[in-house]
């Protein structure tokens, strides 16, 4: 099933949560929804749900394979929703809360008592819970608990499964194997699923595809490899991951930061500002100079733990630069706190200030 | 010293270094203990002393007599509307209140206080100013032959006006912790709204909801000062118990006073059964909801 979102704006009380935003989800697929608090991801799939009512507009859809559902209440939209704080009914057994959804249907709809129990079972296998169907959702772990909100989502066989930020309230261990345990879920069963989150690698590493989201629109739509190499704007640049800003000029058919000079593909803006943006990574650290056009600078931190080993260090201007390089090359390398360093460029990002100055 | 060691056991966490020394703990207790025997179980025991002081069989026959009989009549049947039609309003207005955000709920949460704050005897006269001979609907209620003032409908209208705090007191402060994500769950899930409300939401607030009809009765059944000003003290058809109790204290009747009054008291102690019960159990699940995540110290925490 499909989801397609036709400029839908929300506004709350005078604050605009989403702006004309339009969307496609294609069927079968794992959708990430990323943006920073107040970016209005959770709005957009509330909406979806049916949750929350979208503003009044001629051209405002919300289409399920193609069939408009905006008129549909959220009861019979027919959608799985995964609450952040689980939202399990406290006193309620596990087995009552993912038969819950079955159980309330009009008797003409509702399976019979033995077809229940029977879907309840496959569902508990599915979370690989089996035997905690008599607890209740107090006795369990935060992540069992997220998975039983998920299976109760999935009891009613959902069109579509709409998760907000369904890791956001465990710990950082629990989060990583359980976001796992959803992609291999989502390879099972391939109901079309959208999650909001903030994390943007948990984002990258789950999902088919990310949205990314600031002030209600959205900044990009791509796969993980698109979004994370090719940003399309400075904010979806600088949300996936720390990144060095430098800024320039535009001289010819040249970008120039001090001694970097990139290649400009838009000469017509000549004399404007720019700005470029470098990750950590995409720079590079010698003690010596070997030809390569570099910026100097001091070395005021290195942390060594971790994947990486990474460098804080001040230019002449005093304006701090990040790089992190692997830690057999750092090793080879024999640097220290303190030391002048010469720091060259691998890869970068430039953006043009749209206005003239 | 034995007094130390006995303390030493006590349940309080707190380290040695920041109790209290136990000359201070001794003479708190003391205090406290002094002043319950003095004001609460002193009284209690005397009501009960005074009412079997003549024997038995006098204590059962001021309680058969017609006009007690009907005092605890009409007591009942007030507390058996009152208190009903408290628990609806109080399940709709804290519903309102905790699940829905609309201009002006800072005044409702205010105005549901008022009775509270104001004097019975106040609120006894708002229903005389409105419904009384003189009063605005008077003289339409009279030419209607109907009549709320120094009549049963008064009692119950004045009983209902001082007990409408008590069930939306209790649900408010609940629900809004609850908050409404189970019922949104329940929603998404295709149950209607009165299934959801059925299933999910009073299963959530079914002991907070049963305290405050415990207080609420209690409350209605007690009842004396706003209640005293409307009934107009008819003996054998507008006086409630505790009215009752009064007229014959007034008229020197002490055993048979005591006797009535012996009711009420005891109408207290199974209210506060019931309550510790409740609460018992409210504590009880909420260790159960706690224990996975957040251990919480006991009692701690607790609005009731």
């Amino acid at each position: 099933m499909s989801i397609e979102v036709r400029n839908i704006s929300k506004t709350f009380s005078g604050f605009a949560a989403l702006t004309d935003v339009s969307l496609v989800v294609p069927d079968g697929e794992l959708v990430a929804l990323l943006g920073p608090s107040g970016s209005g991801k959770t709005t957009l799939l509330r909406i979806i749900a049916g949750l929350e009512e979208p503003d009044p507009g001629p051209d405002g859809r919300i289409l399920f394979n193609d069939e408009d559902v905006a008129g549909r209440g959220v009861g019979q939209r027919q959608v799985g929703f995964v609450f952040q704080h689980y939202a399990l009914f406290r006193h309620m057994s596990v087995f009552e809360n993912i038969a819950f959804g079955l159980r309330v249907r009009p008797r003409g709809s509702r399976p019979s008592k033995a077809a229940i129990d029977a879907k309840v079972r496959e569902l508990l296998q599915l979370i690989q819970l089996d035997n905690v169907g008599n607890r209740f959702p107090s006795q369990l772990s935060g992540g069992q608990r997220q998975r039983v909100a998920l299976a109760r989502a999935l009891a009613i066989e959902p069109r579509v499964l709409l998760l907000d930020e369904p890791f956001g309230a465990l710990d950082a261990r629990v989060r990583q194997d359980l976001r796992q345990w959803l992609r291999r879920l989502h390879d099972e069963i391939h109901v079309t699923s959208v999650f909001v989150t903030h994390d943007q690698e948990e984002a990258l590493e789950v999902a088919d595809r990310v949205v990314v989201m600031n002030e209600g629109r959205i900044e990009q739509n791509g796969t993980p490899e698109e979004v994370f190499h090719h940003p399309a704007t400075e904010f979806v640049m600088q949300f996936l991951g720390h990144v060095n800003l430098f800024r320039g000029r535009i001289e010819a058919d040249h970008a120039v930061f001090g001694p970097w000079a990139l290649q400009n593909t838009d000469p017509a803006k000549d004399g404007q500002e720019a700005r470029m943006f470098v990750r950590p990574y995409d720079l590079d650290i010698n003690t010596t100079e070997d030809g390569r056009p570099a910026v100097t600078a001091t070395v005021t931190r290195i942390q060594a733990a971790g994947p990486t080993a990474k460098f804080e260090l001040l230019d002449e201007n005093s304006q701090p630069i990040r790089v992190e390089m692997p830690h057999d090359r750092f090793r080879a390398m024999n640097v220290a706190k303190g030391d002048r360093v010469f720091v060259s460029l691998k890869d970068a990002r430039v953006y043009v200030e749209d206005y003239v100055i | 010293m034995a007094g130390t060691v006995r303390l030493r056991v006590s349940p309080t966490k707190a380290p040695q270094a920041v109790r209290d020394p136990a000359w201070v703990r001794v003479l708190l207790i003391a205090i406290t203990l002094l002043f319950l025997g003095l004001f609460l179980l002193l009284p209690l025991v005397s009501v009960f002393y005074e009412a079997l002081r003549g024997g038995v069989r006098l204590y059962f026959a001021s309680l058969i007599n017609a006009d007690a009989m009907t005092a605890v009549r009409l007591t009942l049947l007030t507390a058996g509307i009152a208190v009903p039609c408290n628990l609806v309003f109080g399940l709709a207005a804290a519903w309102a209140l905790a699940k829905f955000e609309f201009r002006g709920k800072g005044t409702l949460i205010t105005l549901i206080d008022l009775p509270f704050a104001v004097s019975p005897v106040v609120s006894g006269l708002v229903f005389v100013l409105l419904f009384g001979a003189g009063g605005w609907f008077g003289p339409w209620l009279t030419a209607n032959n109907l009549h709320i003032i120094f009549a049963v409908p008064g009692v119950v209208l004045a009983t209902m006006f001082v007990t409408f705090p008590f069930v939306a007191r209790e649900l408010i402060p609940l629900m809004q912790e609850q908050g409404s994500e189970e019922e949104q769950a329940a929603l998404v899930l295709g149950a209607g709204g009165w299934k959801t409300f059925w299933h999910v939401t009073l299963p959530n607030i079914k002991w907070a909801l049963l305290y405050g009809v415990i207080l609420c009765n209690a409350r209605a059944m007690g009842e004396f000062g706003a209640v005293s000003v409307v009934s107009g003290h008819i003996r054998g058809r507008t006086n409630t118990m505790p009215l009752h109790v009064e007229i014959l204290y007034n008229e020197y009747n002490f055993q048979a006073a005591f006797a009535v009054a012996s009711l009420l008291a005891l109408l207290a102690l199974v209210t506060l059964a019931a309550k510790t019960l409740v609460e018992w159990r409210v504590r009880a699940n909420m260790g159960q909801d706690e224990s996975a995540e957040t251990p919480t110290p006991p009692g701690g925490g607790m609005t009731l």
